[in-house]
């Protein structure tokens, strides 16, 4: 038992109440939340080391035994995946103090960013079902407010169809695990693995999983469950963009890996299933992201990408693949983070976001040019920046298991994704200089510093794979065999 | 108890699927509304209907209710409360700023103001 | 706009107010062993509220309790979450609850739980949530 796995959801949660208090103070709503974001920072990298060392660290909220409370369990992949939302969540606060403006910062902007902070990890961290889908509301909720604060006309008009899509998709939850109850009459995660394992391969199980992949696939923008995505994502602000783009739809994803991994190890049927939405959601992103001349919808697009790519990697199920699929999930929440940043500098600067109208910046701010050419090459895996690792392993373990087609698509994805982002380099910065109008009043150099920040840390991720690699072996090694886990969590 | 339950869970979202597919936002949350009616019922119905004491306390009955599902729903029915009054007072506002109500006038061209 | 004459309600409501936040106070403390609780005492008592928002007007009603509502939500946060936390602080798990019994005269063997704390947090954030919902509709009209 150890209560430190807790305090990344407790920290954010506690900042988030105080700041209610202080609506009207902005500069103790910013020292607040930034320090706290710094602790949530440092505390979850003890949970790391704690992780790395100690093996799985598991709480029982409230005492309750294990298969009847809830319990919390952190293993690699949520240890990682929780430090990772740390350091994103920070970036992302310190880039909305220069540029989201003193109404939303007074319309409680801070308060809900942390719960939403909190939902994210809450997600990653839980290791009950019905659990998983408490905190999926609390990110959702913070969500809802967060895309809607502002009140513009189309971020009302986005914001009806995101809450329409996501209370639909609650229900499906709700209703999957109500049907999961039924049969397996449990909800902690490595109990219901066990039991499932013991009720042997029905029918109804497989109708599950499908259920799931729906549920999880909505939030996670696979491939005939994206088209939400590319309007609500395009409404909200840089930073809530970045939060949304770099955490939302991972935490979908996240929790396809975690049931796929642990209930349905050897259902043939729904990996196939995944495998082959998997490609569509590639090629679909593909075809989006080189369709647009508009330098958010490119990147929105790539998200979807990504997504198909972390997904193709877990539906091959073997361990060099996890290993892929972990490396290039932490690899794109860092990356896409720091490019929604920049698009937002970008988007500011220019005063749109229509590639056509801009061009010539890297005169007046080579900066930002270069801080974007680096985080794109990262983005397109050029070795030995950080995309490069978790895509070779995804796609030579998808070659040693005969999934010729898959692979391909996946390297080729690689190619028309340096093109859209290249597109966007090109038109943006190179070309001859144009005046905008609210140039001046944008403070770049202090925008740049998240970004960045960011876009240092995806360099050393790629640079240091010798020495991250056992780490994320070990998160791998977690999901490939559901035994550890189980233990772990029921002390068999 | 079952079956009849199943009925009554059917036609809730049959009628749920009805209204989330018409234009008037209105229309939209109510379907949204009996939507999770239907869900919490189907956990209900999933925990296996039966007589029996209150769940935990009386330690002298001869049996008793799952409470598990009765917790699931309760949380389901605060946050189904929240997600819809929420949607609610996003659906005012909307209309204000907006000035319809129309689903069909809220598409919006791809990417533009 | 001619105002309408609402001399019964607001009379009916004097006398039932009190009534209804009484029944949601005594729901609020038999929900710990029977049907009852925070969440449904808190709604009746905003129910009260909004009998009284119906019966007067937005002014009239802020003037008698002039409460921050989203204020009220945070306070309320604040209690359910430090109970929680509490359990850390005594190095159990979190929301780990402490009870005990005591004899009360009149009320006999009395139970005392920390989950009370806990509850009144949730009954403060349901009239929060409530009340800033209606203001948030009515103050615009």
């Amino acid at each position: 038992m150890s209560n430190l796995l807790i305090m990344p959801i407790l920290i954010p949660l506690f900042t988030g109440i105080i700041l209610i208090f202080f609506a009207n103070s902005i500069k103790v709503q910013r020292y607040i939340s930034g320090f706290s974001a710094l602790l949530a920072i440092a505390v979850s990298a003890v949970l790391a080391t704690q992780v790395y060392n100690d093996g799985i660290q598991t709480m029982n909220v409230s005492n309750w035994e294990a298969p009847f409370g809830i319990t919390l369990v952190s293993d690699m992949l949520s240890a990682l995946l929780v430090l990772t939302t740390s350091v994103i969540a920070a970036a992302c606060l310190f880039y909305s103090f220069r540029s989201i403006g003193e109404d939303r910062e007074k319309f409680y902007y801070y308060s809900i960013f942390n719960f939403l902070i909190v939902g994210v990890n809450g997600a990653f961290t839980t290791g009950d079902i019905f659990n998983l889908f408490v905190f999926f509301e609390v990110m959702l909720m913070a969500s809802y407010v967060l895309l809607v604060l502002g009140g513009t006309k189309i971020q009302l008009r986005e914001s009806i169809k995101y809450i329409l899509v996501n209370v639909i998709s609650s229900a499906l939850f709700v209703i999957s695990v109500a049907f999961l109850y039924s049969v397996v009459g449990t909800l902690n995660m490595a109990h219901i693995s066990v039991r499932i394992a013991e009720a042997g391969n029905h029918g109804i199980l497989t109708v599950i999983a499908v259920l799931f992949l729906i549920v999880f696939g909505l939030k996670g923008a696979i491939f005939p469950l994206y088209f939400w995505l590319p309007g609500s994502y395009y409404a909200p602000p840089a930073p809530v963009m970045a939060l949304f783009g770099a955490l939302l739809t991972k935490v979908g994803v996240y929790s396809i890996i975690r049931t796929y991994t642990l209930f349905f190890p050897h259902d043939i049927f729904t990996h196939d299933l995944l495998q082959v939405l998997s490609i569509l959601t590639i090629v679909a992103g593909v075809i989006g992201a080189i369709a647009f001349n508009d330098i958010k919808k490119i990147i929105i697009y790539n998200i979807i990408i990504a997504v198909g790519v972390i997904l193709f990697g877990v539906s091959i199920m073997t361990k060099e693949s996890m290993t892929g699929s972990v490396f290039y999930l932490i690899h794109d929440m860092v990356i896409k983070a720091a490019l929604f940043l920049i698009i937002g500098i970008i988007a500011k600067l220019a005063g749109t976001a229509d590639l056509r109208k801009m061009g010539g910046l890297i005169n007046k701010y080579p900066g930002l040019g270069w801080t974007f050419f680096i985080a794109a090459l990262a983005l397109a895996g050029i070795p030995p920046l950080s995309g490069f690792v978790g895509k070779l392993l995804i796609v030579r373990s998808g070659f040693e298991s005969a999934s010729f087609w898959g692979s391909g698509i996946v390297l080729m994805s690689s190619l028309f994704v340096l093109f859209s982002v290249m597109k966007i380099f090109m038109g943006a910065f190179w070309g001859s200089e144009r005046a905008f109008k609210d140039e001046e009043k944008v403070p770049v150099k202090g925008l740049l510093a998240a970004p960045a920040i960011l876009t240092a840390i995806a360099v050393l991720y790629g640079l240091g794979t010798e020495a991250i690699y056992p780490v994320i072996s070990l998160a791998a090694e977690t999901l490939t065999n559901p035994d550890i886990y189980i233990n772990a969590v029921l002390k068999e | 108890m079952e079956i009849l339950m199943s009925f009554l869970i059917g036609i809730l979202f049959m009628t749920a699927t009805y209204l989330m597919l018409s234009k008037s936002l209105l229309r939209i949350i109510i379907g949204t509304g009996l939507l999770s009616h239907g869900a919490h019922l189907l956990i209900l119905t999933m925990g296996g209907l039966k007589r029996g004491a209150a769940p935990l306390l009386g330690e002298h009955a001869k049996s008793y209710v799952d409470p598990l599902p009765q917790a699931l729903i309760l949380t389901a029915i605060v946050i189904s409360f929240g997600v819809t009054s929420f949607f609610l007072v996003l659906a005012y506002r909307a209309y204000q700023e907006l000035g319809t109500d129309n689903m069909d006038r809220l598409r919006g061209k791809e990417g533009h103001e | 706009m001619m105002k309408t004459n609402d001399i019964i309600l607001q009379t009916v409501t004097k006398v039932t107010l009190f009534v209804i936040i009484l029944f949601s106070i005594y729901l609020f403390f038999t929900g710990h062993y029977h049907p009852g609780g925070g969440f449904i005492g808190g709604l009746m008592s905003s129910g009260a509220i909004v009998l009284l928002l119906l019966a007067y007007d937005i002014k009239t009603v802020t003037a008698i309790l002039p409460v921050d509502y989203k204020k009220m939500i945070g306070a309320g946060l604040l209690f359910s979450a430090g109970t929680g936390t509490g359990a850390l602080i005594a190095g159990k798990p979190f929301l780990t609850h402490a009870y005990t019994y005591v004899s009360l005269p009149l009320l006999g063997k009395t139970s005392l739980h920390t989950a009370v704390l806990f509850d009144t947090g949730v009954f403060l954030v349901v009239i929060g949530v409530t009340m800033t919902i209606i203001q948030t509709i009515g103050e615009s009209e």
